[in-house]
């Protein structure tokens, strides 16, 4: 019984502190990331956005999510029940453990995997099924338009999202997260693969739903698409989890373009700041992105979605792997 | 514009790329909202808002009755019942405004021959109940007294163009 508790049952709770240590801050970070995102909307806007509870608004996102704790769950009388309280929770859990394979820093991973990007990719892809069943389960005609969209838009940006990766894991040799960082100890993979940057910033966008890319809850046709029917924590649970979900690709992308927890040069003043804090630097700049965009781009209708995803970024990310793999054997850099 | 200008321009997303620098200009710019419950507006001095009824410096009310705002009042919001008074002046016993039904023309203080209704400055009166808004003649005296100075400002500002 000893010897199972020192096998077992310590390295578990070892872990289960480690997952402590990732989710608080994570889920901290998500409270505010939705009070940087309404404050930088609204400096785009030139107004100043939440501003009354405590220094500069700052509590806010707890005022917010105590209200949305306070009120009552209401389900639909046509609701498939089970289904509909499972949706939020996959949405939720899917941003959440994600996290397990992002390196913070040189080894402050939580399981450093060797399929780590395989793992990203199909949680990624496993996030289509809290919205689709949020939106069927609704049993009510906004949520399901919203969810087919979601789902439709989801599965064409992963599409070249996929060639994208593939190009990166080229020039790496490795799906390990961490071996991804290590090998743009020379030169960030942005410089030389900029175009595939910016695509893939651009699917992580349609990705996470976010503006210009919305459709899946646009407000001015459908509502809130598959969110209608949610209220109270249900609700929170799929915000948190949609914030959730973009830091984690602003991890993504820091990760596989922009070096992680490298400095951007390896001299005196920049290598002294220790790793996560360039890790956490580089992700709160493309958050900022990411609200900077909202403030800036209208909604695109749904069929011109559908061209840039097909039409577009498919055969220009396809290119590019041809390309990539073409330079990479010609000049004898195969890793 | 050439189709290889259109071409260029939007696989290297060109107007995406001016659009973000013109919202990154004004992320900087001043705010221009006011921070609302610390800080307001300028009003004019002719602002209509919140009804009071007047009093004289020596503290008798100037209102006597003569009904006028009440027959020339649009939304037919106020309702006055006068009788003489034990010293023989013809005084109100009944001055209700429901402020509800007022929309805030002015003609009430227009009509008054004694400048005793007043729409004053005050634009924030919101209420927990619909009956807290019918507005009786003690609520609109003390809410003469209350915001008597910056009425008489107002008045005083404004006579040249009356």
């Amino acid at each position: 019984m000893v010897e199972f508790w020192i096998d077992y049952g310590f390295p578990l709770l070892i872990i289960l502190l480690k997952i402590i240590v990732i989710l608080v801050p994570v889920l901290i970070g998500v409270a505010f990331a939705t009070y940087f995102d309404r404050k930088i909307w609204a400096a785009m806007q030139m107004r100043r956005g939440p501003n009354v509870v405590g220094p500069f608004g700052l509590m806010q996102p707890f005022a917010d999510g105590l209200k949305l704790f306070m009120k009552e769950t209401i389900i639909p009388a046509g609701a498939n029940k089970g289904v509909f309280l499972l949706a939020p929770a996959i949405t939720f859990s899917l941003a959440m453990i994600g996290w397990a394979v992002i390196p913070f820093g040189d080894g402050l991973v939580l399981s450093d995997i060797n399929v780590g990007i395989l793992y990203m990719f199909a949680i990624s892809s496993l996030g289509v099924y809290g919205i689709i069943m949020g939106g069927w389960a609704s049993n009510s005609k906004y949520p399901f338009f919203g969810a087919l969209r979601s789902a439709a838009q989801m599965v064409s940006y992963e599409v070249s999202m996929g060639f994208i990766i593939v190009t990166v894991l080229l020039c790496v040799g490795s799906l390990n997260l961490s071996d991804i960082v290590r090998a743009q100890e020379k030169i960030w993979f942005a410089i030389p693969l900029f175009p595939m940057f910016v695509m893939f910033f651009i699917s992580a966008l349609a990705e996470t739903n976010r503006p210009p890319f919305d459709l899946p809850e646009a407000e001015s046709e459908l509502v809130a698409g598959y969110q209608i029917e949610y209220s109270s924590m249900a609700f929170a649970l799929f915000m948190l989890g949609e914030y959730a979900n973009i830091l984690l690709l602003s991890g993504l992308t820091t990760i596989l373009f922009l070096g992680g927890w490298l400095p951007p040069f390896d001299i005196a003043p920049f290598n002294w700041i220790p790793g996560p804090i360039w890790f956490l630097s580089k992700l709160a700049f493309l958050f900022f992105v990411f609200s900077w965009v909202k403030a800036t781009v209208p909604r695109y209708r749904y069929d011109q979605l559908m061209r840039l995803g097909w039409k577009i970024f498919l055969p220009l990310s396809l290119f590019w792997v041809v390309l990539t793999a073409g330079v990479l054997v010609a000049f004898d850099w195969v890793p | 514009m050439s189709v290889l200008g259109r071409g260029v321009r939007s696989l290297f997303l060109l107007e995406f790329v001016s659009a973000m620098r013109l919202t990154l200009r004004y992320f900087f710019r001043k705010k221009v909202t006011i921070n609302y419950p610390y800080e307001k507006g300028p009003l004019s001095p002719r602002f209509r808002g919140e009804h009071v009824l007047r009093r004289y410096p020596n503290g008798e009310e100037r209102c006597i009755a003569c009904k006028l705002c009440e027959a020339i009042c649009p939304a037919q919001a106020i309702t006055i019942e006068a009788e003489p008074r034990d010293d023989g002046s013809r005084r109100t016993t009944r001055y209700d405004i429901d402020m509800t039904k007022c929309i805030y023309c002015g003609f009430c203080e227009e009509a008054c021959p004694v400048d005793a209704i007043v729409e004053g400055p005050n634009f924030q009166f919101a209420t927990e109940s619909r009956e807290e808004l019918m507005y009786d003649k003690e609520k609109l005296l003390a809410n003469g007294d209350r915001w008597e100075r910056e009425i008489a400002i107002n008045l005083e500002a404004d006579a040249p163009y009356r």
